[in-house]
């Protein structure tokens, strides 16, 4: 085939311009000398080879061949399916030391194998390094957990040191922010909130009718509810709510404006990120935080008494002095003490994962995931510790 | 303007036996160069060579695996955080982007440096904020959101934020990457007059060779695969005389050497 011919193949951007019928000659021939003769005839098309690599290979093992030579005088239609089987066998030739011989093969055919063996010369292979024992793994993972671990505390120290000029009111972050940040972490919040601590108290009411009323003391599902909203489940799902909408959206925030270098625009502008996109995110949801667990904690308490109303037929103002007689002032406080503390810990993961987002827009998924499992995970760890803590001071 | 009191042409920026790294991957070693009062200097080198990353260098995001990065003979990464932040200050930035930041409006973009940084009263700021938009041509836009303009506009928005506080040093991530070739070039023409108006020295990262020789006179090039610098100074002149023929090849667009285009093809003939 001539070299004009083949060159008008590539411009058309077509592989072939014939027709052809399918080979019927041996493709594989060994000559008497040893050296192998790749017969290329009618199509050679991506899916019906007629001969594999491995094929190939196994011939080419089979008995000491100096070189392997590629026939193509009959070869009518070809494409990538083609080329890649040449390379593939050109690579087996250089392990075994046979020499690859094409020049039997089309000028199309020779020019693209040339550039596939170039780009892996210029690029350069990525090199096998990557491939590591499992000791190694397990000590780059201990490596990576430490360094983790120091990046947690540094972050928690800037926090720190961001509220402390806050408090003294040197922090340099914009009021305007604040208040928008407290109205979506707020106010936007009221809907989601109301609807699960409704259901949350409504739950824990008929769980515990069922059982209350084998002894008639129906009335004690007012105290039950009542203790369990108030001093913890109001708070806990004011927390998990807020790790799922307002930590998720601090996360995403924060990256999408790491991967867009408006963190880089702040630095290189001698403000402090943290200063400016963490403390307002900490202070806001510290506020709305306790805010919102009254509200949840309200709603928690209409949810047992509508179960309590309308399955165990008892009275409104029954059912609510018995709430008042369960739940105490301490109750509460106990239960805000919760959600500041839960406020703080999903504002710190949402924004810690935001400001160590990578470059990408999977990156700013990852974050974002992350900053969920952690800001739960968070919020139920501090409540252990919190319920041991108030178990020992005894109240 | 600081840097106004000490004469032109005297080194601003010294870069000394720089090694910048990512974790424990190196990406250039021993870059040696100095960027002189008034200079449009240019970073130039092939794709993914540490261009971006030099300039993040630059500017103070990156602390240096060795070697030093001095502003007017001071050491950079000696001096404590609020000595640092005052040399910040004089820089001014535009990011590839344009990093505006998306929940401001662009008057507000502009505001933030000025209100961070000077005793200006709300009148005084909203004067400055409207006057640097004109001088990038998006007067009346100030009530705008990055995400409501167009790419070209973002960028020159950026420019504009990044001249707010009339900075000494203005770096550049390339600046035309994106646009077509007349904002490009207005792009350039805009960098020269502020150079020239203002006094400027302006650091660029580009590749692209219209830009550098319309508007570079000073440079420094990075190779990846040496993975150090291979050559500094006034591009034209590497153009027309360096001596290392990677430098010449990147300068000609890789014709100093092979007279016709798509001389790649024709390797596997032979």
């Amino acid at each position: 085939m001539s070299d004009g011919n083949s060159r008008q193949r590539l411009e058309d951007g077509a592989w072939s311009r014939r027709d052809g019928r399918p080979g019927t000659a041996p493709v594989l021939v060994r000559r008497p000398d040893g050296v192998l003769r790749l017969c290329l005839d009618g199509d050679w098309l991506a899916g019906r080879l007629p001969v594999t690599v491995e094929q190939v290979a196994a011939e080419l093992a089979d008995g000491p061949a100096p070189r392997l030579v590629c026939v193509a005088d009959t070869l009518e239609r070809w494409d990538s399916g083609l080329l890649s089987l040449l390379a593939r066998v050109r690579e087996r030739c250089d392990r075994l030391d046979v020499i690859f011989d094409d020049s039997g093969l089309p000028a199309g055919v020779r020019r693209l194998l040339a550039l596939a063996g170039n780009e892996a010369g210029q690029g350069g292979r990525p090199s096998d390094s990557k491939r590591t024992t499992l000791l190694e793994r397990i000590g780059r993972g201990g490596i990576v957990v430490w360094c983790h671990l120091v990046d947690m505390t540094v972050f928690l120290g800037e926090a720190t040191v961001a509220c402390g000029r806050f408090l003294t009111g040197r922090a340099r972050c914009r009021r305007s922010d604040l208040l928008v940040i407290m109205q979506e972490c707020g106010a936007q919040a009221l809907p989601i909130v109301s609807l699960i601590s409704l259901l949350v108290g409504l739950i824990l009411a008929f769980v515990g009718a069922v059982q209350l009323s084998l002894f008639g003391a129906q009335i004690y599902v007012a105290s039950l509810v009542g203790i369990a909203i108030v001093r913890v489940m109001g708070a806990i799902m004011a927390g998990i709510i807020m790790a799922g909408r307002t930590g998720a959206a601090f996360a995403a925030r924060i990256g999408t404006m790491q991967v867009n270098e408006e963190i880089d625009a702040l630095v290189t502008l001698g403000i402090n990120p943290v200063e400016f996109l963490v403390l307002p995110r900490i202070v806001a949801l510290a506020v709305m935080m306790p805010l919102l667990c009254l509200y949840a904690d309200l709603m928690g308490i209409v949810g047992g008494m509508a179960v309590g109303v309308l399955m165990l037929d008892l009275n409104i103002m029954e059912y609510l002095e018995m709430t008042k007689k369960a739940v105490r002032l301490q109750d509460f406080w106990i239960g805000i003490f919760h959600s500041a503390v839960f406020g703080v810990l999903v504002a710190l993961a949402g924004c810690h994962r935001g400001l160590r987002c990578g470059r990408s827009a999977s990156a700013v998924g990852d974050a974002t995931t992350s900053a969920v499992v952690t800001g739960i995970v968070s919020i139920i760890v501090a409540t252990a510790v919190i319920t041991v803590a108030c178990n020992m001071l005894g109240i | 303007m600081s840097g106004t009191t000490r004469p032109m042409g005297s080194p601003l920026i010294e870069v000394t036996g720089l090694t910048m790294a990512y974790g424990e991957r190196i990406i250039q070693r021993d870059v040696t160069f100095n960027v002189n009062r008034g200079d449009i200097f240019i970073i130039m080198g092939g794709s993914g060579c540490g261009k971006s990353t030099l300039l993040r260098h630059l500017v103070g995001l990156h602390r240096p695996a060795a070697g030093r990065v001095a502003y007017d003979g001071e050491d950079f990464w000696v001096l404590t955080a609020d000595e640092r932040q005052r040399i910040m200050r004089r820089f001014g930035v535009l990011y590839q982007s344009g990093a505006l930041w998306s929940s401001m409006t662009l008057a507000e973009n502009m505001a933030l440096p000025l209100e961070q940084y000077t005793d200006l009263a709300a009148g005084e700021i909203a004067d400055l904020v409207s006057f640097k938009l004109a001088l990038v041509g998006l007067a009346g836009f100030e009530g705008f959101y990055p995400s409501e303009i167009s790419g070209g506009m973002k960028k020159r928005a950026g420019l504009a934020r990044a001249m707010a506080l009339d900075p000494d040093i203005l770096f550049f991530d390339e600046p035309s990457a994106g646009l077509d070739p007349i904002t490009s070039r207005q792009l350039d023409d805009l960098i020269l007059e502020l150079r020239d108006s203002l006094g400027s020295t302006v650091v660029a990262v580009t590749h692209e060779l219209a830009s550098i020789f319309a508007i570079g006179n000073n440079s420094v090039f990075l190779d990846g695969e040496a993975g150090t610098m291979l050559a500094s100074g006034d591009p034209q002149r590497l153009r027309d005389e360096s001596e290392v023929t990677v430098v010449r090849r990147f300068l000609t667009r890789g014709e100093s050497d092979r007279p016709t285009g798509g001389a790649t093809l024709q390797r596997g003939d032979g």
